[in-house]
């Protein structure tokens, strides 16, 4: 029987690909919309057993993230998984399904003045879609990223087994993290369909100190900054392909705490601020097109961010990003392909030097397919066993991981 | 004809001549000083101990284990509670403790590289003249390891705030089960591929040896506030602890005692404690000053709102250091009011609190034994301490029962087995309630990646071994906590 017609009799709605549903430019024969994790260990046994290769997509905002692959046989929907099955705000914890929009869950914690410490660079991502692809915002600076926030998660293998580990404590040592494992995996170790996050509370005000500094201050003023003991939230910078940078303080605390907190922060900068109860730029990737744009994303050690910010824009790229953490995205002016792959090479050099690394993170699929989007990784060939552990038959979303994973 | 020596002859002979005089030892009373880390009563002999000084004595050691078949553990100071370090009786445990040089820290990167024997507490005296310290701290800092901290994931009173061990390990130099030597990570985050590090963390040693640790630093803060509380019982300690989260504060570390937890540190170290006391809380606040201040006049506030008799806020470092002085010191503390004990290590969700500690008083009634209570209220991580008194026929069997039955409790609130001691030798039995076979199938297709023939640390975490290249179990049983009545699963 065809596989369409296959999950029908399982009670699982299934239809033909659509122009929508291009993944790295390949019609796909069928998408699938489970609406539970019973139903995603079905469908997955059903494909596995016809050696049938599986992408997954929540709002498939991030399709366009990792290595290009094959045209997938089938596409996991799971935008039907989309429940919130706990918030525990004493406890301060939640437990989703990872079809659920991030946005839609924030504004539930919110209502009790919780949130989940994850920003939404991309809007309209899934949880699920966030988990996946390790996306993170500002406020990492103050709450880690997904890794340090997800404390639970149920996945489905691709032979359809349904796994759990964590649980719904923050504080839990029992047993493998596998989540730690999923997070970034861009769907090719197992199906994430439930996680458990830790939750923060919402302080009652936030504000932005903010400069604009000559590119020749930016390394003493971000020293000067990283280790002020202001505790911000968030430290980010911004510099235009034809600008100056500008750097950005992210402050959160009690009505009380915070206009000391401003005035020290101030002091710090050195040079004239403005302070503003919220600004657009930091939230936001530097591309306004993440399904069809170019973005790197370039790490390094802290003290070497004004130095790869530099050298990025002195390459024509715009950087933006967590000067707290030293993850920057930037893109590029380039236009040729040549141009894109010379360019990375020389910030691979330059961000491998400091520790990091330079990598493409969305680009076109016929960009993807023509260029190494990962670089250099550590620890590959344990990365290939787990692979070969998890999914044997390399039906989770192949070629899209390091490696060719 | 003489017969075929033994793995661990063969193993000894390789590594008598590889490895430098002395790192190698087989002589039978040296070895018995070997036979536990810091839960005492289990106990096994290696069959030979190395003392690895550098990565090549780790990779030389491991290597040949590897070659021959033979298990190895590997050890930091022996201070774990789980007995995650238990030697091998075939096996080689290979002692870490004189791998200890702090070899890089960079304060503009908030980073140091640390070799695995570094005691933890180093790391923060190398730094904090630079104003940076390593933030986990498990109560036995001044003594345990960072390769410790890595296996167990450790945490401490303060990672209610800042995370447990996995969220201060940037990068790590690994010996793999085979001998081979790989990094993991970078000096910068998100390092691209698989979070394996991160998996790594807390794998309690099954996965291999690290060799080299890059450790996240973190700033001192602006200002500590740190002040004891008494109440008349621990109902009322917990509602001031629901206040002061509910009301959107993240103290660095909110501590609970009971009274006969705090009978035993009087005892011990005379600490002091208000007295009357049903209930202490020892409440710490970080950050900023002026939010410090803030904080203090509200959790204060929330903390005589809940009944509080007494409130005595730390003046100086020395009076914040009496105050945990006697938190800290509560496990060996037990020792002054019983002569032996069990230390617990469970979790819930905090919101349970009052009706886990009201079961756990009835649970230890009906057994006939005592239970004292010092746990991190902030995240409801309990250690219960079990007393009693071997000496008393049946009374080491009820301990054992109670303190397996407080797991339990710990699973039917939708908790979990341990918070931050680790599974190790003790806890895998205990596995399979938490965990349906499929779950632990699948961990285990984690440990056949980096082990596919089990030789480190066997017996550990998993309360069977798999062979590596079993298919995973099919069946679609209930979940274990489901099953049992327990709980709904997570």
């Amino acid at each position: 029987m065809e596989l369409i017609p296959a999950l029908h009799d399982l009670g699982i709605d299934a239809r033909p690909g659509e122009p929508d549903d291009l993944v790295d430019d390949h019609e796909v024969p069928c998408v699938a919309f489970p609406v539970s994790t019973d139903q995603v260990s079905a469908v997955l046994r059903e494909a596995n057993s016809r050696r049938a290769t599986v992408v997954v997509r929540g709002h498939g905002t991030k399709l366009a993230f990792g290595g290009a692959g094959p045209a997938p046989d089938l596409l996991l929907d799971l935008s039907r998984c989309d429940r919130l099955l706990e918030h525990a705000p004493g406890d301060l914890i939640a437990r989703v399904e990872a079809g659920m929009p991030l946005a839609s869950l924030q504004e539930v914690l919110h209502a009790s003045g919780q949130r989940l410490g994850i920003d939404e660079p991309v809007p309209g991502s899934t949880v699920g879609g966030v988990v996946a692809t390790n996306l993170s915002g500002p406020r990492r600076l103050h709450t880690g990223t997904a890794r340090d926030l997800l404390i639970g998660v149920t996945v489905v293998l691709a032979d359809g087994t349904v796994a759990h580990s964590g649980g719904k404590v923050v504080k839990n040592v029992a047993g493998y993290d596998l989540g730690k494992l999923l997070v970034g995996s861009l769907g090719t170790l197992a199906v994430i369909t439930e996680a458990t996050f830790r939750l923060h509370p919402v302080p009652a005000r936030a504000q932005w100190v903010s400069a604009s500094a000559q590119p020749d201050a930016l390394e003493p003023l971000l020293a000067r900054l990283c280790h002020s003991q202001l505790a911000p939230s968030a430290l980010e910078i911004d510099w235009p392909r034809d600008g100056v940078p500008t750097v950005a303080m992210l402050l959160e605390g009690s009505a009380d705490g915070i206009p000391a907190r401003i005035a020290a922060a101030q002091a710090e900068f050195a040079m004239p601020t403005t302070v503003d109860d919220d600004l657009d730029w930091p939230w936001q990737l530097p591309t306004r097109d993440v399904a069809r744009g170019i973005c790197l994303k370039l790490t390094c050690r802290l003290g070497a961010v004004a130095g790869i910010a530099s050298a990025a824009h002195d390459l024509g790229l715009h950087v933006r990003g967590a000067a707290g953490t030293g993850v920057l995205y930037a893109v590029p002016g380039w236009t040729t392909p040549e141009s894109l792959e010379s360019g990375l090479r020389t910030l691979r050099d330059l961000t491998r030097q400091q520790g990091g690394s330079a990598v493409l993170l969305t680009a076109p699929a016929l960009v993807r397919r023509r260029l190494d989007v990962w670089g250099p990784v550590n620890g590959l060939a344990v990365m290939r066993r787990l692979k070969a552990e998890f999914d044997p038959g390399q039906l989770l979303s192949p070629g899209r991981f390091v490696g060719g994973i | 004809m003489t017969q075929p020596a033994a793995p661990i002859a063969a193993v000894l002979e390789q590594l008598r001549s590889a490895l430098a005089p002395g790192r190698v030892i087989d002589d039978p009373t040296q070895l018995a000083t070997y036979d536990c880390d810091g839960l005492l009563h289990y106990r096994v002999t290696p069959a030979l101990v190395v003392l690895a000084h550098d990565a090549d004595d780790v990779r030389l050691a491991v290597r040949a284990c590897a070659q021959h078949g033979v298990p190895f553990v590997a050890r930091g100071s022996g201070t774990g509670l789980s007995g995650g370090a238990l030697p091998h009786a075939d096996g080689v445990l290979l002692v870490m403790s004189g791998f200890r040089a702090i070899t890089a820290v960079s304060a503009r990167d908030q980073r140091a590289v640390v070799d695995p024997g570094v005691i933890n507490l180093d790391v923060s005296a190398r730094t904090r003249p630079e104003g940076y310290y390593f933030a986990p701290d498990p109560s036995s800092q001044q003594v345990c390891t960072i390769g410790g901290n890595v296996a167990e994931n450790s945490g401490g009173a303060h990672c209610l705030k800042y995370g447990f061990t996995a969220a201060h390990v940037l990068a790590a130099d690994i010996v793999l089960p085979d001998g081979e030597r790989i990094t993991l990570g970078t000096t910068a985050p998100d390092a691209p591929g698989y979070d394996v590090l991160g998996a790594f963390v807390g794998s309690e040693g099954t996965l291999g040896i690290a060799t080299s640790v890059t450790v996240r630093l973190t700033r001192t803060p602006a200002a500590v506030e740190t002040f004891l509380v008494g109440f008349a019982d621990t109902d009322s300690a917990g509602a001031a602890v629901s206040a002061i989260i509910g009301a959107g504060i993240v103290p660095a570390a909110i501590e609970m005692m009971d009274a006969l937890a705090i009978e035993a540190a009087e005892a011990a170290v005379a600490c002091n404690y208000p007295a009357g006391a049903g209930a202490v809380l020892v409440v710490e606040l970080d950050g900023p000053s002026d939010e410090v201040a803030a904080e203090v006049a509200a959790a204060e506030q929330h903390c005589r709102d809940a009944g509080a008799f007494e409130i005595r806020v730390a003046a100086n470092d020395e009076e914040r250091q009496a105050i945990w002085r006697g938190r800290k010191s509560a496990f060996a503390a037990v020792g002054r009011i019983s002569p032996d004990y069990i230390v617990q290590d469970g979790v819930i969700p905090r919101t349970a609190l009052p009706e886990v500690l009201r079961s756990m008083a009835e649970l230890a009634r009906e057994r006939g034994v005592r239970v004292a209570n010092v746990f991190h209220a902030g995240d409801g991580n309990l250690h219960p301490l079990v007393l009693f008194d071997e000496r008393v026929p049946g009374q080491a069997a009820a301990a054992e029962d109670a303190s397996g039955a407080i797991l339990d409790l710990c699973l039917e609130h939708g908790g979990s087995i341990t918070g931050e001691h680790g599974v190790g030798a003790d806890k895998a039995k205990h596995m399979p309630k938490m965990f349906t076979a499929e779950d632990l199938g699948t961990m285990q297709l984690v440990r056949c990646a980096f082990d596919p023939t089990g030789i480190s640390n066997p017996g550990k975490v998993f309360p069977t071994p798999r062979l590596c290249g079993e298919v995973p179990g099919k069946r679609s049983a209930a979940h274990p906590v489901q099953a049992a009545g327990l709980g709904e699963v997570f």
